[in-house]
């Protein structure tokens, strides 16, 4: 990257540099005219020079050719002007004062608009210019960099890079124009104020700069340990577990005080120096004001000066200290910036980053991978300088399947990583074909071929989403809005900062790649490869907790609802129709809550959510209408009875508060206090809050699960009647805020399963769940649901980094993608370590399988599995020890049968 | 059934006879209280412990299978089974099947451990019930021994 950010920034904004300079140099004879004006409204209008009485007129706006005395002798007069009295005279001048005010204000707008846009243009390109360049570090180097220190660096340390950026050239300009012409005209009107007013600039301008100084170094070590600080807490959140299990929080809290120390102590010599330099900036500043009062006045006193020349100097000179102060402090940004950007990249050169071409878009992944694999004499070092691969030499077909044996420290992983061009051999070649691996550009390297490490990274998206990375490579069809006028703005603008022209709203998918013609074949496809690595049952259990839009997918929500409707009869079939109550518009749900059997469907908003409710303005009212605020509070008063009365012995913090109570530990006391008092003083005593703390308790109530014999036959129609005020008041006030249960309606709110059950399990009956889970499974094949729930669990969100998944799950989508590709040839780097023996060697068997005829090199530790391989390679210390098929390695005494005996 | 209706069930069973009627439904708010149909199981022979079963109403079999299921003992209302297993943490040592429609509360390996920990004549209680199962046990052996002799 250009290291002087003067010359990165001319060179990418050089014509818009100019448009804004050329508008700031149109803009300077304004500015002057009008410095000049205030001067003429107070000699000319209000004094009256040139006006010989009350009836005289003097020519507005005469314009002589300019230097045409010179030229021909005489004034020449373009234009005579209008002739106006002294009253006359004084108004148009000071309207012109105003239209100038206008103008400059004009300029300002389109000048501040155009820099900030120009700003915003640099930012987005030195942005995407650092992203561009983190994509094509080496693997290797990645190992080195702390993510939340290039994140940092990315986002905010070239924020003010962005400001700056708008001013680099302009403010100098502008500044200094303006106080080039508030010099001059200070000059003009009096060469002796003019030049103490110039002598006190040059001293400001000479000193302050080598004040601050200092304070860029400060600046500096600032930027460094705010950017190692946030490196750190990245740190601890990733390490929490370690930090808790090993009780090393409070290390963690040494470090964290010590940096912040450090970044106070430098913070506050900053502000010492920085306040110091104002001081002496202001004063120097004012100095220039006392001598135009003191020595301007004394001029004036005796005539030296008229008035109106004096006023006009200090008006001129209030526009003076402005712009020499920002110039200053441009100065000072400068030098600010120049580091933060020297800082910033010096981090994003690493030696051997990528060549670009080796991620070009547009480059093609080349015919079908053939002939051997061959390696001549592969060397890697690494920064330790220690040998971690030591002259391996070997051949294998590329569509055999070779199996790479050793130990964690044999050096495989390397080895596999380098065939696909992860990493670069220090001393050797790696060829597959006759071209060398490292020239490959990535479109073959990560198109015909497909690496699979043990630490398989899923990104936070859906497991769908994680399954098509291996196929998104360049768009393949273009977004549907491609080429509208908008769109077109879009990616002129983005062209115009440097930035990647590609649309990430098109559809990336490579259908060809994966063997299908089309999104649906796609889908039956991504079921397939996850019913091969296992893990479609997962994703089945996914999909029935998760939702599905049924707008999108009208065929579903469809089917689902068939599934709703035959539940009971499938259930009747087992003889379990007992375990499941379904909802009924009409009747009061016994193991349901009573907040569910109001609301009586699911909240989407959360002032309808858990406890929220029974503050709920809208529920109130409604349960006030149907009679149930009383009973209600009696149920609430019950409910606190027995809870006081079976929990009072429990120590707080019991687990049984947590797990059973309506009441917490803390809140007891007070409920305690409350049902006294209510016994003394009676329910029309208690206060607003003190009758909803007691009402809010049933809406957890779940009759058949507590047991406390709460909710009777007239209950339960007031609440049904409640449920049905509600969803009327609903559809009016906010609808959509509560999707409402309906029979014969799919609800987009609800799990998928929620949707087929429609209703609750019984509570209390042995098995429930098991037995009726069993049944939903066997209606949803019978239905040929299977696909269509599978297809919902592909929507789950695996979290950050997959954490929503157990490792073997990550591995087996790690494993999946990657065969979702169908590579030429497949290298997978003990990629099912998180998985038991047993479960390896099913998955090895299937892998081998599907892959029959297609090359796979697979490095493993176990020695055993390589009876399956056609070729066996073993490799020890970074040292190939042998080669050859398992039958040859495995006879006594051979290098595979060491192994085979420790096993 | 409400809780009291439960409470006084279980005051009728000796293990509880002497228990605050408040811990007790404390008990039994803080369990399940599970229906089993006949020829449902409570737990199998084998299976990890976390619970025992005091059966509210209904009888079920002890079966235990060596070699081929036997049935070792009969239960019914007011008897608790499945305990041994929570008290020593080891698998089931037999399997309990219903022998009619059966109502049991189910009482967690934690709630269990507390309740004896915190009334210890509930403590003595169970130790009362063990050393009679192991009495008859003994008597049982002895039989069997005389008859193996004889």
């Amino acid at each position: 990257m250009e290291p002087n950010l003067f010359k990165y920034i001319w060179r990418h904004s050089r014509r818009e540099q100019l448009g804004i300079l050329s508008t700031v140099l149109l803009s300077l004879p304004f500015y002057f005219l009008a410095l000049d004006l205030p001067k003429g409204i107070v000699n000319r209008g209000i004094q009256g020079q040139g006006f010989a009485g009350p009836d005289s007129t003097r020519a507005f706006l005469a314009f002589d050719l300019p230097f045409g005395e010179a030229l021909t002798g005489a004034p020449v007069a373009l234009f005579d002007g209008f002739a106006l009295t002294q009253p006359e005279y004084l108004l148009a001048l000071s309207f012109a004062f105003l239209i100038m005010v206008a103008i400059n204000g004009g300029f300002k707008f389109v000048i501040n608009t155009n820099t900030g846009r120009m700003g915003e243009r640099m930012l987005r390109r030195l942005r995407y210019e650092l992203a561009d360049r983190v994509l094509r570090f080496p693997i290797p180097q990645m190992r080195r960099v702390k993510q939340a220190e290039m994140a940092t660096m990315i986002k905010d340390e070239v924020e003010p890079l962005g400001g700056f950026i708008g001013d680099a050239f302009i403010a100098p300009a502008f500044l200094g124009g303006q106080a080039i012409t508030a010099m001059a005209f200070i000059l003009l009107q009096s060469v002796w104020l003019g030049s103490v007013a110039a002598a006190i600039v040059l001293v400001q301008a000479f000193f302050i700069p080598r004040l601050r100084r200092p304070i860029l170094r400060l600046g500096r070590e600032r930027q460094l340990t705010a950017r190692r600080l946030a490196g750190r807490v990245a740190e601890i959140v990733d390490g929490a577990t370690e930090v808790h299990a090993h009780d090393a929080s409070n290390l963690e809290r040494a470090d964290m005080a010590a940096r912040l120390g450090r970044i106070f102590n430098i913070r506050y010599e900053i502000f010492q120096r920085k306040f110091f330099v104002k001081f002496l900036n202001n004063f120097l500043a004012q100095l220039t004001p006392f001598v135009f009062y003191a020595g301007g006045g004394l001029l004036a006193i005796f005539g030296h000066l008229d008035i109106g020349s004096l006023v006009a100097v200090i008006a001129a000179y209030k526009d003076l200290p402005g712009p020499i102060k920002e110039l200053i402090d441009w100065d000072q940004r400068r030098n600010d910036v120049q580091i933060k950007y020297d800082q910033v990249i010096e981090q994003f050169q690493p030696a051997d980053i990528l060549d670009p071409e080796r991620q070009d878009p547009d480059a093609d992944a080349g015919p079908p991978l053939s002939g051997e694999i061959v390696a001549q004499a592969v060397g890697l070092v690494d920064d330790n300088n220690s040998k971690v691969l030591d002259s391996v030499s070997f051949r294998a077909g590329v569509s055999q399947h070779t199996a790479l044996i050793g130990a964690d420290e044999s050096g495989k992983d390397r080895l596999t990583m380098m065939l696909c061009g992860l990493e670069v051999p220090s001393t050797g070649r790696l060829k597959i074909g006759d071209r060398n691996v490292e020239d490959l550009p990535q479109a073959v390297t990560g198109r015909r071929l497909s690496y699979v490490g043990p630490e398989t990274y899923l990104f936070a998206r859906s497991v769908r989403d994680n399954l098509l990375y291996g196929l998104k490579h360049r768009p393949m069809q273009d977004a549907a809005d491609r080429g509208t006028p908008a769109r077109t703005l879009w990616f002129a603008e983005a062209a115009r900062a440097g930035n990647s022209t590609l649309d990430v709203t098109a559809d990336w998918i490579d259908y060809a790649a994966a063997g299908v013609a089309g999104p649906e074949a796609l889908t039956r496809q991504l079921i397939e490869v996850l019913a091969l690595v296992e893990m479609e049952d997962d994703v089945y259990r996914f999909g029935l907790v998760g939702t599905v839009d049924p707008v999108a997918h009208p065929d579903v929500a469809e089917a689902i609802l068939k599934a709703r409707a035959a539940l009971p009869e499938r259930l009747a079939a087992v003889d379990a129709q007992s375990l499941v109550v379904r909802f009924d518009p009409e009747r009061y749900n016994g193991n349901a809550t009573l907040a569910e059997n109001l609301l009586f469907g699911t909240p989407r908003k959360s002032e309808f959510a858990g406890d929220a409710l029974a503050e709920n303005a809208l529920m109130t009212r409604v349960l006030g209408e149907a009679g149930l605020i009383d009973d209600m509070l009696s149920m609430g008063v019950s409910i606190a009875r027995t809870m006081v009365e079976i929990f009072a012995g429990l120590p707080p913090g019991h687990p049984f508060f947590d797990q059973y109570s309506f009441i917490d530990a803390d809140s007891l006391p007070e409920y305690r206090n409350l049902l006294t008092k209510l016994d003394r003083v009676g329910e029309g005593a208690l206060t607003v809050a003190e009758s909803l703390s007691l009402r809010r308790l049933p809406f957890a109530y779940v009759e058949a699960r507590h047991r406390l014999g709460l909710i009777d036959e007239t209950i339960e129609q007031k609440a049904v009647k409640a449920r049905r005020l509600f969803a009327d008041r609903m559809a009016t006030v906010d609808p959509g805020a509560v999707a409402i249960y309906r029979p014969d309606a799919y609800n987009a709110a609800a799990a998928l399963q929620d949707n087929i059950l429609f209703g609750r399990l019984a509570y209390g009956q042995a098995k429930a769940e098991e037995i009726v889970g069993g049944v939903m499974t066997e209606m949803l094949d019978a239905l040929g649901l299977r696909e269509t729930v599978i297809e919902a669990g592909l929507s789950y969100e695996v979290g950050v980094g997959g954490k929503r998944l157990s490792s073997s799950q990550r591995q087996r989508i790690g494993l999946a993608r990657s065969l979702l590709k169908q590579p030429d040839l497949l290298v997978i780097n003990d990629a099912l370590a998180a998985m038991d023996d047993a479960t390896q060697t099913r998955l090895l068997d299937k892998v081998l399988e599907h892959r029959r005829g297609r090359g796979v090199v697979w490095a493993q530790q176990r020695p055993r599995a390589g009876e399956r391989f056609d070729r066996v390679i073993v490799l020890r210390g970074g040292r190939l020890v042998a080669e050859g098929s398992f039958a040859e390695l495995s006879k006594p005494g051979s290098a595979l049968s060491d192994l085979l005996a420790a096993e | 059934m409400s809780i009291e209706q439960e409470v006084e069930i279980l005051r009728k069973i000796p293990l509880f006879a002497n228990i605050d009627p408040a811990k007790l439904k404390l008990m039994c708010f803080a369990s399940e209280r599970l229906t089993f149909k006949a020829g449902q199981s409570l737990f199998d022979q084998g299976d990890s412990a976390d619970s025992a079963y005091i059966i509210v109403a209904g009888a079920a079999d002890v079966i235990v299978t060596t070699g081929k299921p036997s049935v070792v003992a009969h239960v019914a209302k007011n008897d608790i089974v499945g305990e041994i297993a929570i008290l020593c943490d080891v698998p089931r040592t037999a399997t309990v099947t219903a022998t009619s429609e059966l109502t049991a509360l189910k009482v967690t390996k934690d709630l269990f451990f507390r309740m004896v920990t915190d009334f210890p004549e509930m403590g003595v209680e169970v130790m009362r019930v063990l050393a009679h199962r192991l009495e008859n046990t003994t008597a049982d052996l002895i039989k069997a021994r005389a008859a193996a002799r004889g």
